[in-house]
C-alpha cells in the first residue's frame, strides 16, 4: 500500500455547477458528505444532474468546463487536486480504452502517474487479478467481449488504487452476460471495503445488495420540467427498491404452445384475433446467411436462416454476441443483401414491388414499408429539428406537405416531446433521442419495424413508453421485430423467440420445425396475397 | 504472442518488428534521400530489389496480401510511368525513364508498407517518447486515435444504411449523391468528435493530462537500441552509399536538379 491510501471520504459543500454557454445549472445546492468505505447508490430521473455530480467527484469538471459554486472535496482536498486517489468507469468502453494489448492499457494509467517502470508490471497482474480477467496480457483488447473491455477499463482505474471508485452507467452498454461480469469484478474489488464507491445505474436493482446507501439527486435546473422547486440530494428509505415498469396488456388469449420448436421459441402466439384470415408472413428469411467478402473461409457473420414476421406479431431475435443478431436485422430491413439465401417480401408488402428483393428497394419505396430503429439513435437523424425529423419519412415517401405536417405533430403530442418541436435532435436527452428514434420509423406507417436494441441504457419510464409506443403500433397490424438482450422486454412482449447461436445453420437443425420450415411450400398464390397495398 | 489470427489483434512477431522503430525510421529515410536524389534506373531498381526482399521479414508472405497492401501503390506508379510517356520531353517513348519513375514512386513508398505492416504502433510511440523526446501527450493521444479508426468504419457503415432507412438514397443523381455523401461526412465527423471527447476525458481520468504538470511520464515496456538495430541501420546505409556508388561510376547517376 502507498501513502495515502485507504478508502476516501466525499464531502460535497452547497454544490452547484452551470455548464459554460448553458443558462440553467445542471445541479446546485448540492450538500452530502459520504463516509469511507461506504458504497452509495445515485439516483435520479433522467436529466436531474446525477452524471455532472459524478463527473465533479471525479475532479473532471475544471474552471474551463462552466461555473461552479460551492465545492466538492475528496479527503479534504478539492476533487481537482485529488485526482490521483479517484477512479472513474463511463458506459462506452470504446470510447475509454487506448492500448492495443489488455497489459498495456492498464498500465496507461500508472505511466501516467509517473510510478517507476519496475514497479508497474506486478501492479497490472495484480490488477488484472482483481477483477477476475482471464487473459494473458498481450490479449488484444479488440478481441474482447464488451463486458471483458468493461473489466479491463475497471483494471486500468484501479491500478492506481484509487480510495474513492465512480461508476457511470458502467452496465447500460453491455449484454446480459458483460453486465454480470462487470457486477461481480466490482464486488471483489469492494470485498475489502478499501475504496468508496459512488454509482449510477438504470439497472439498479441487481447492485442493490452492494449498497449501503442511496440518494436521490433532485432537479437542480428548469430545464425540460416546470419548477420543481426544490434541488439537492435528498436521502432516500433504506427500504427503496427501484420502480419496475409494467409492461402492456397482450391483445390476444394466451394460448401458449407447449414445448420449444427448434430454436424458434413460441412465447403465446396470437392465432386468431388479429389474423383470423391466416395470413401469409409479411416478410421472411428463407435460408438467409451473410459472409463478410473478406474471410468467407472464416466463420459466418450469420449462418443460415429462417425467420418469418408477420402481422401484428412480435418477433424477438435474441442469442449472444456475434451470433448475427444485428446483422439478420440489416438484412431483414432490407439495408444489406445476403451473401447466401433470400429475403422474400410477402406481394402485400412489396405491392408493385413484385419479386425484387427489398435490399434493391428504392429508399422512398423502403421507408413506407419496413421501418428500422438503429442502436444509435443519433446516426439517423437527419434534420435540424424535431418536427423536420417527423416529417421526413412521409416526404421522402411521398405524402404531401400537409399530410406530413400532420403526421408530425400527431407524433409530438403522442411523445409528448411538443416543447421541442424546434429544437435539434442532437441536443435531446438519450431517452428522447430514443423515442424520436422509434417515431421518425413509424412516421411512414411502415408494415415491418426492425428495431436494434430499442432499449439498451434506458431508464424505466423511457422503457415503459417505449413498449407503449411498440405495442400501439402491433395493435395497428405492424409486424415488429425486435434485435434484443433486455429479457424482460423479450419475455414479456414478444410472441415468438428466434434464438441464434454462434456458427450454428439455424436452418437445417435437426428438429426445427418452425414456422420458417413448415410455411416454406405456402407461398404467394394465396388470394390474400393479391391485394397490393397503395 | 498468443492471440494471432484475431481481426485487428496483436500483429505477429515478424522480424522486421522486433528492429527498433527509430532505426527503422532513420532506414527508411536514408532510402528515401537516396531515391529521391537521382533519376537513373539503377538506383530505384537496387533499391527495389532490397525492399523485395525484406517482404518476408514483414510478414507479408501471401501475394493476396500483399497486393492487398500496396494496390494503391502500384496505381499510382504505374501513372506517373504513364504520363511520363504520354509527354516527355523527347518527343519518343522514353520507355526507360518512364520505368525509373516507376521505380522510384516504389523505393520511396515500399519501405512505408514494410513498418506499417511489421510494426506494432504502441511500440512505435514509445520508441518516439524515448529516444528522440517526441510529446507524450501527441504520441499516446495518437495511438488512442488509431485504437478508434476501425470504430469509425463501422460508424460509417451504420451512418451510410441509416441514410437508407430514413428513405434517402441518390438514386442515379450524381448531384444528390454528392450532398447525401457530404452529409454522411459531416455526420461522422460529428460522432467522431464525440467519441474523441468521452475518449479524452476518459485520459485525463487516468492521469494523462498529469504530465503537463510535476510528473514525468514513466514508460511500461520501455525501448531498448540494440546492436541489431544499429546493424540495421548500418545496413541501410551501407546499401544506399553502394547504390549510388555504383550507379555514379558506371555513368548513369543522374542528380534530380540537374538539366
Amino acid at each position: 500500500m502507498r501513502v495515502g491510501a485507504g478508502p476516501a471520504a466525499v464531502d460535497v459543500v452547497g454544490f452547484g455547477f452551470r455548464y459554460s454557454g448553458r443558462p440553467e445549472w445542471a445541479v446546485r445546492d448540492m450538500d452530502v458528505r459520504i463516509e469511507p468505505g461506504e458504497r452509495i447508490l445515485l439516483t435520479g430521473a433522467s436529466g436531474s444532474g446525477k452524471s455532472t455530480l459524478l463527473t465533479a467527484m471525479a475532479g473532471l469538471l475544471g474552471p474551463d468546463s462552466g461555473d461552479a459554486r460551492g465545492a466538492v472535496r475528496v479527503d479534504g482536498r478539492t476533487a481537482v487536486q485529488a485526482r490521483d486517489r479517484i477512479g472513474i468507469l463511463f458506459q462506452d468502453p470504446e470510447s475509454q480504452l487506448v492500448m492495443s494489448q489488455a497489459g498495456d492499457d492498464v498500465a496507461f494509467g500508472l505511466e501516467n502517474r509517473g510510478a517507476p517502470a519496475g514497479e508497474i508490471w506486478p501492479r497490472v497482474r495484480a490488477a488484472l487479478d482483481a477483477v477476475g480477467f482471464g487473459y494473458p496480457l498481450d490479449r488484444s483488447t479488440h478481441a474482447l467481449s464488451g463486458g471483458e473491455k468493461q473489466r479491463l477499463v475497471l483494471a486500468g482505474a484501479m491500478v492506481a488504487e484509487p480510495g474513492l471508485l465512480l461508476l457511470d452507467e458502467p452496465t447500460s452498454q453491455l449484454d446480459p452476460d458483460g453486465a454480470e461480469l462487470v457486477r461481480a469484478a466490482v464486488a471483489r474489488i469492494l470485498a475489502d471495503r478499501g475504496t468508496t464507491l459512488v454509482l449510477i445505474d438504470h439497472e439498479a436493482s441487481p447492485w442493490l445488495p452492494l449498497i449501503d446507501r442511496v440518494l436521490e439527486v433532485q432537479f437542480g435546473s428548469t430545464q425540460g420540467r416546470p419548477e420543481s422547486g426544490r434541488a439537492g440530494v435528498l436521502e432516500l428509505a433504506p427500504r427503496w427498491r427501484p420502480t419496475v415498469p409494467v409492461l402492456p396488456p397482450r391483445p390476444s388469449a394466451q394460448s401458449r404452445s407447449n414445448g420449444t420448436q427448434g430454436l424458434l421459441r413460441p412465447i403465446g402466439s396470437t392465432q386468431g384475433v388479429l389474423y383470423s384470415n391466416g395470413e401469409d408472413p409479411l416478410l421472411r428469411a428463407a435460408g438467409a446467411g451473410y459472409s463478410y467478402r473478406a474471410d468467407t473461409a472464416a466463420r459466418p457473420a450469420l449462418a443460415l436462416t429462417d425467420v418469418e414476421l408477420t402481422a401484428g406479431q412480435v418477433t424477438a431475435i435474441t442469442g449472444p454476441n456475434g451470433s448475427g443478431k444485428s446483422t439478420l436485422g440489416l438484412l431483414l430491413a432490407g439495408l444489406k443483401a445476403p451473401t447466401v439465401g433470400r429475403i422474400v417480401a410477402s406481394p402485400k408488402l412489396a405491392g408493385r414491388l413484385g419479386d425484387r428483393p427489398p435490399h434493391r428497394w428504392r429508399a422512398r419505396d423502403l421507408v413506407h414499408r419496413i421501418g428500422t430503429v438503429f442502436q444509435n439513435p443519433e446516426h439517423q437523424f437527419l434534420t435540424g429539428r424535431v418536427r423536420d425529423e417527423l416529417s421526413l419519412g412521409p416526404l421522402r415517401a411521398g405524402a404531401g406537405d400537409r399530410a406530413a405536417h400532420d403526421r408530425a405533430e400527431e407524433l409530438l403530442q403522442r411523445l409528448g416531446l411538443h416543447a421541442y418541436a424546434d429544437a435539434n435532435p442532437f441536443t435531446l436527452s438519450g431517452g428522447q433521442q430514443r423515442r424520436l428514434s422509434v417515431a421518425t420509423s413509424l412516421a411512414t406507417r411502415p408494415s415491418v419495424l426492425v428495431l436494434d436494441e430499442p432499449t439498451f441504457g434506458q431508464d424505466p419510464v423511457t422503457w415503459a413508453e417505449l413498449i407503449g409506443l411498440l405495442a400501439e403500433a402491433r395493435d395497428a397490424g405492424t409486424a415488429v421485430c425486435l434485435i434484443s438482450h433486455d429479457a424482460r422486454l423479450v419475455d414479456g412482449f414478444a410472441d415468438q423467440e428466434l434464438r441464434l447461436t454462434s456458427g450454428v445453420d439455424h436452418r437445417q437443425t435437426a428438429g426445427f420445425t418452425g414456422p420458417g420450415a413448415t410455411e416454406t411450400p405456402r407461398s404467394s398464390d394465396d388470394q390474400l396475397g393479391r391485394n397490393p397495398t397503395k | 504472442m498468443t492471440t494471432a489470427g484475431t481481426v485487428t489483434g496483436t500483429p505477429p512477431a515478424v522480424w522486421l518488428g522486433r528492429i527498433n522503430p527509430v532505426a527503422q525510421i532513420v532506414a527508411i529515410l536514408a532510402i528515401a534521400v537516396t531515391a529521391l536524389a537521382t533519376i537513373d534506373l539503377l538506383t530505384p531498381a537496387v533499391l527495389v530489389a532490397a525492399e523485395l526482399a525484406l517482404l518476408p521479414a514483414a510478414g507479408l508472405f501471401q501475394p493476396r496480401a500483399l497486393l492487398a497492401k500496396t494496390w494503391p501503390l502500384l496505381l499510382s506508379a504505374a501513372g506517373v510511368a504513364w504520363v511520363n510517356l504520354l509527354f516527355s520531353a523527347s518527343g519518343g517513348w522514353d520507355w526507360t525513364g518512364s520505368a525509373a519513375l516507376a521505380l522510384r514512386v516504389i523505393a520511396v513508398a515500399l519501405p512505408g508498407v514494410l513498418f506499417v505492416a511489421s510494426t506494432d504502433p504502441v511500440r512505435v510511440a514509445d520508441a518516439l517518447t524515448v529516444h528522440w523526446k517526441v510529446s507524450t501527450r501527441f504520441a499516446y493521444g495518437a495511438l488512442a486515435a488509431i485504437r478508434l479508426a476501425p470504430l469509425l468504419v463501422l460508424e460509417w457503415q451504420a451512418i451510410r444504411l441509416a441514410r437508407r432507412a430514413r428513405g434517402v438514397d441518390a438514386g442515379r443523381n450524381p448531384i444528390a449523391a454528392i450532398r447525401l455523401f457530404g452529409g454522411a461526412a459531416f455526420a461522422l465527423l460529428v460522432a467522431a468528435i464525440r467519441r474523441g471527447s468521452r475518449l479524452a476525458l476518459a485520459m485525463d481520468a487516468r492521469g494523462f493530462d498529469a504530465t503537463a504538470g510535476s510528473t514525468e511520464r514513466t514508460n511500461a515496456r520501455g525501448s531498448v537500441l540494440r546492436s541489431r538495430d544499429h546493424l540495421y541501420v548500418a545496413g541501410a546505409v551501407l546499401l544506399c552509399a553502394t547504390t549510388t556508388a555504383v550507379s555514379v561510376a558506371t555513368g548513369l547517376w543522374h542528380p534530380v536538379f540537374s538539366s
